[in-house]
């Protein structure tokens, strides 16, 4: 029954979008508020029924139902519960379920906080959403239905993929598409301006906080998937330019150009035809990304759908979702007014050249990513593009945009004086130099590269601190007035400080990681004493355990330092026999911002065993970057100007105060 | 396509792998050979996985090229004549970072054509718009206009 339930909630979904997709916009050419309203209490409806829809399909799994195919092939009644759970979306049709649970949760927020847009744009943008909404129901209903049983219902499953079986499948999906799907919103946005032909910087402003909240999602998405392949994949690696991982950093890239030309857009009224470009862009990037993910045209490492009908599906939304609205832009975008002159050498002017590095940083994985494709289909030339060709060329885009980074906020809107800024960055300058300085000499002989680029990490932070030096004052005025200045000013300007700095924390964090990361790999008795920068690794003995669904064996080295006990560190290995594969669960432990990474290899028949043994200096700091930006985009999304729906109260009590 | 299909049955033959590169025993004795043999090795790509290097995967293949990768290090090769010598055996596809030639032209300069190319378009454009939003002064007043902004002024003057 719950099968069903959640089977035929869908199908309702569907047929709510329909309705949504038309009955609107027939309302807003009539002028009928009525008509209009629809979308509201549709878009409502709908994330009602995917939800149930999405509930149905954890029921299923908690309750171990094999008589569901999708539970049966994914998971096993011994799997722990949280597992049971997160399974739902650690396969195909599940995660296109999450997928259109997550539209319609934006969807709803849409409709059900929208009340300070007009109503035909509301209108629009929910018409828009559900066109997005009725494509992916009927992908999932006709290629990917979750819910199908099977006639003899087998009593066991065939369990999750082990690698799957952590907790890294919990987080890392539902923010990856909290990101994908969120920027659907500026899309509709765009799309909806199109149609009604106005655009103006009260609509930059009712989507920032819309495109931020995608983007600060999307921000930790990534940085935690990469944390997760650097803990789980046993070798670790935390990046790896693997097709699927470009899927998700491509929207990111368009996606952070696009927040930061919404904000000349609103606060100048210029560059109006790029955002709404821009907005489509990075929209038609995440479908991209579902598309290589979910048809498997580029099998790798995270791909599982193999199944070529499902391929065309996708690939058609992808052609009508993304030609239609090129040419919905390219009809129309001439008709949109331009505004606000600005020079070269201005805030708008920085901001031009933030959005053309990070496109053309785009286009570069965009080109990475499929060239090989291509030049396959077209030319018969296989080829690989790998790590190699994108730090070649990706690399020096950064390196430009990280240079510029200081110089964007500290610019005057207009028009701005380079000299000027050069001189007010000074201090962050020297600051740069002398790291250059210090870690060279610390270096001596190394690599020359990494110490300019760790004194490029410092000079971007040494700059996001100048610039809000200088608003509060710090160092002109007094401590206390400065005080009352940094409480008073914008929380947008102390999200940009914050996002600004994470960059150059993740940057000082990679080249350490990929400078100085010692290594050891050998293989190890019992007693036997490994030595890896500065730290003696002892190997206790093995051990072997059962887990709920698994079996593990675990090595116990006692970690030392100067013949100190320091920790005991416990990697080990799982073997799965539903599946017949193993994990290797690396052990981790953290000092400061550096980490001990030790996992094991095979035993072998005289109970020795191999080792890897890293010592990673300064890696976490690649993940605190992220983790920074993204507190970034929250202080910046909690600014007043930016609250989604101002509480009325508050209105009310600003219109009382003249009175008093 | 053959080939491609046989990589993705092969692929899912193996399973998850368990990633565990480089084995204790292949390791070399000579300690800048060895690291010269892991900078190749990560340039080099497993063919039966996706998108891995040979210094990444634990596949059977890249054991077999790492290992080959050594073999022609201790013979006394180059590091170009390593790659050479694989691109020979196993064709451009080996190669994660694609030798610049007729078939990669485009991928190369994309970055810098872009870069030069946008960036030009976009310093043009501003400086006409600057030049023209400067220059040309405001269209005068419509006689209208004119009428209801003296209206508008005298009101003005009498109320104050």
């Amino acid at each position: 029954m719950i099968a069903e339930s959640g089977h035929y909630a869908l199908v309702l979904a569907l047929a709510l979008a329909l309705i949504q997709s038309v009955v609107p916009l027939i309302g807003a050419r009539l002028r009928d508020a009525a008509l209009m309203n629809v979308a509201r209490s549709t878009a409502l409806a709908q994330l009602l029924f995917v939800g149930a829809s999405f509930i149905a399909l954890v029921m299923l799994h908690v309750s171990s139902d094999f008589s569901v195919a999708n539970v049966y092939e994914n998971s096993h009644s011994m799997k722990p519960l949280l597992y049971k759970i997160t399974g739902v979306w650690g396969n195909h049709e599940g995660s296109m379920l999450l997928w259109v649970a997550i539209l319609a949760l934006f969807g709803g927020l849409v409709a059900a906080f929208g009340n300070n847009l007009p109503l035909s744009l509301r209108a629009h943008v929910l018409a828009v959403q559900a066109w997005i909404a009725s494509a992916f129901y009927l992908f999932i209903l006709v290629t990917s239905n979750p819910f199908l049983r099977i006639v003899n219902p087998p009593v066991e499953g065939r369990d999750l993929n082990p690698v799957l079986q952590d907790i890294g499948l919990a987080v890392h999906p539902p923010m990856l598409y909290l990101g994908y799907v969120g920027f659907s919103i500026s899309f509709s946005f765009a799309i909806a301006a199109l149609m009604e032909g106005r655009i103006d910087a009260a609509w930059a402003r009712w989507v920032r906080p819309w495109t931020l909240v995608a983007w600060i999602f999307l921000t930790l998405g990534i940085a935690m998937g990469s944390y997760w392949a650097y803990y789980e994949l046993g070798w670790g690696g935390w990046w790896f330019w693997d097709p699927v991982e470009n899927a998700s950093l491509m929207p990111w890239l368009a996606g952070t150009a696009l927040l930061h030309s919404a904000l000349v857009m609103e606060k100048r009224n210029a560059l109006k035809v790029w955002t709404i470009l821009l907005s489509i862009l990075t929209f038609s990037l995440s479908l991209l990304g579902t598309f290589l993910v979910r048809s498997g045209v580029i099998t790798s490492v995270h791909a599982f759908a193999t199944d070529p009908t499902r391929g065309v599906f996708i690939l058609l939304i992808l052609c009508l979702f993304i030609g239609g609205s090129l040419s919905l832009f390219a009809g129309r975008a001439t008709s949109l007014k331009q505004g606000g002159l600005f020079a070269p050498i201005s805030r708008e002017g920085a901001l031009v050249l933030n959005n053309l590095l990070l496109t053309v940083a785009c286009a570069v994985v965009l080109f990475g990513t499929l060239y090989p494709l291509a030049m396959e289909l077209l030319a018969d030339f296989k080829m690989s593009v790998g790590a190699p060709f994108y730090n070649l060329t990706f690399a020096p885009l950064f390196t430009l945009l990280l240079l510029a980074v200081p110089f964007g906020p500290m610019l005057a809107w207009k028009r701005g004086d380079l000299l000027g800024v050069t001189q007010r960055l000074l201090a962050a300058g020297v600051a740069g130099l002398v790291v250059i300085a210090i870690v060279w000499a610390w270096t001596r002989g190394g690599s020359a590269l990494a110490p300019l680029a760790i004194g490029l990490g410092v000079f971007v932070i040494a700059g996001a601190v100048t610039d809000i030096v200088e608003r509060t004052g710090l160092v002109r005025l007094p401590f206390g007035t400065a005080l009352q200045r940094a409480r008073g000013l914008p929380r947008s300007a102390w999200g940009t400080a914050f996002a600004h700095a994470g960059l150059g924390v993740a940057l000082i964090g990679i080249v350490c990681e990929t400078t100085w990361n010692s290594e050891y790999i050998a293989t190890m008795k019992q007693n036997d004493v490994a030595h890896v920068a500065g730290y003696d690794l002892k190997l206790d003995g093995l051990f072997q355990r059962q887990g709920p669904n698994f079996r593990e064996m675990i090595a116990e080295f006692n970690v030392s330092r100067d013949g100190q006990t320091v920790s005991v560190m416990t990697p080990s290995k799982r073997s799965f026999t539903t599946r017949g594969s193993s994990t290797t669960e690396a052990a981790l432990l953290t000092r400061g911002a550096s980490q001990l990474y030790v996992s094991l290899g095979d035993a072998n028949a005289e109970g020795a065993i191999a080792v890897r043994i890293y010592h990673k200096p300064l890696v976490l700091l690649i993940w605190w970057g992220p983790v920074l930006m993204a507190f970034g985009g929250v202080l910046s999304l909690s600014d007043r100007r930016l609250r989604v729906g101002a509480p009325k109260p508050a209105r009310a009590k600003q219109r009382l105060q003249p009175a008093e | 396509m053959r080939r491609m299909m046989l990589a993705v049955v092969a692929l899912m033959l193996l399973a998850m792998p368990v990633a565990y590169a480089v084995q204790p025993d292949e390791i070399m004795s000579d300690p800048a050979k060895e690291v010269r043999a892991r900078d190749l090795s990560r340039e080099l790509r497993c063919m039966v996985c996706q998108n891995q290097s040979i210094d990444d995967s634990d596949a059977p293949l890249a054991r077999d090229l790492r290992l080959l990768v050594r073999e022609r290090i201790a013979a006394g090769d180059s590091n170009s004549q390593v790659l050479d010598f694989l691109v020979a055996r196993y064709g451009e596809f080996v190669l994660l970072k694609p030798r610049f030639e007729r078939q990669t032209v485009l991928l190369w300069l994309l970055a810098p054509l872009l870069l030069i190319g946008g960036g030009l378009a976009l310093w043009l454009q501003i400086r006409r718009r600057s030049r023209s939003g400067a220059d040309v002064p405001a269209p005068p007043l419509s006689p209208e206009e004119e009428t209801r902004l003296a209206a508008l002024m005298s009101d003005e003057a009498k109320s104050s």
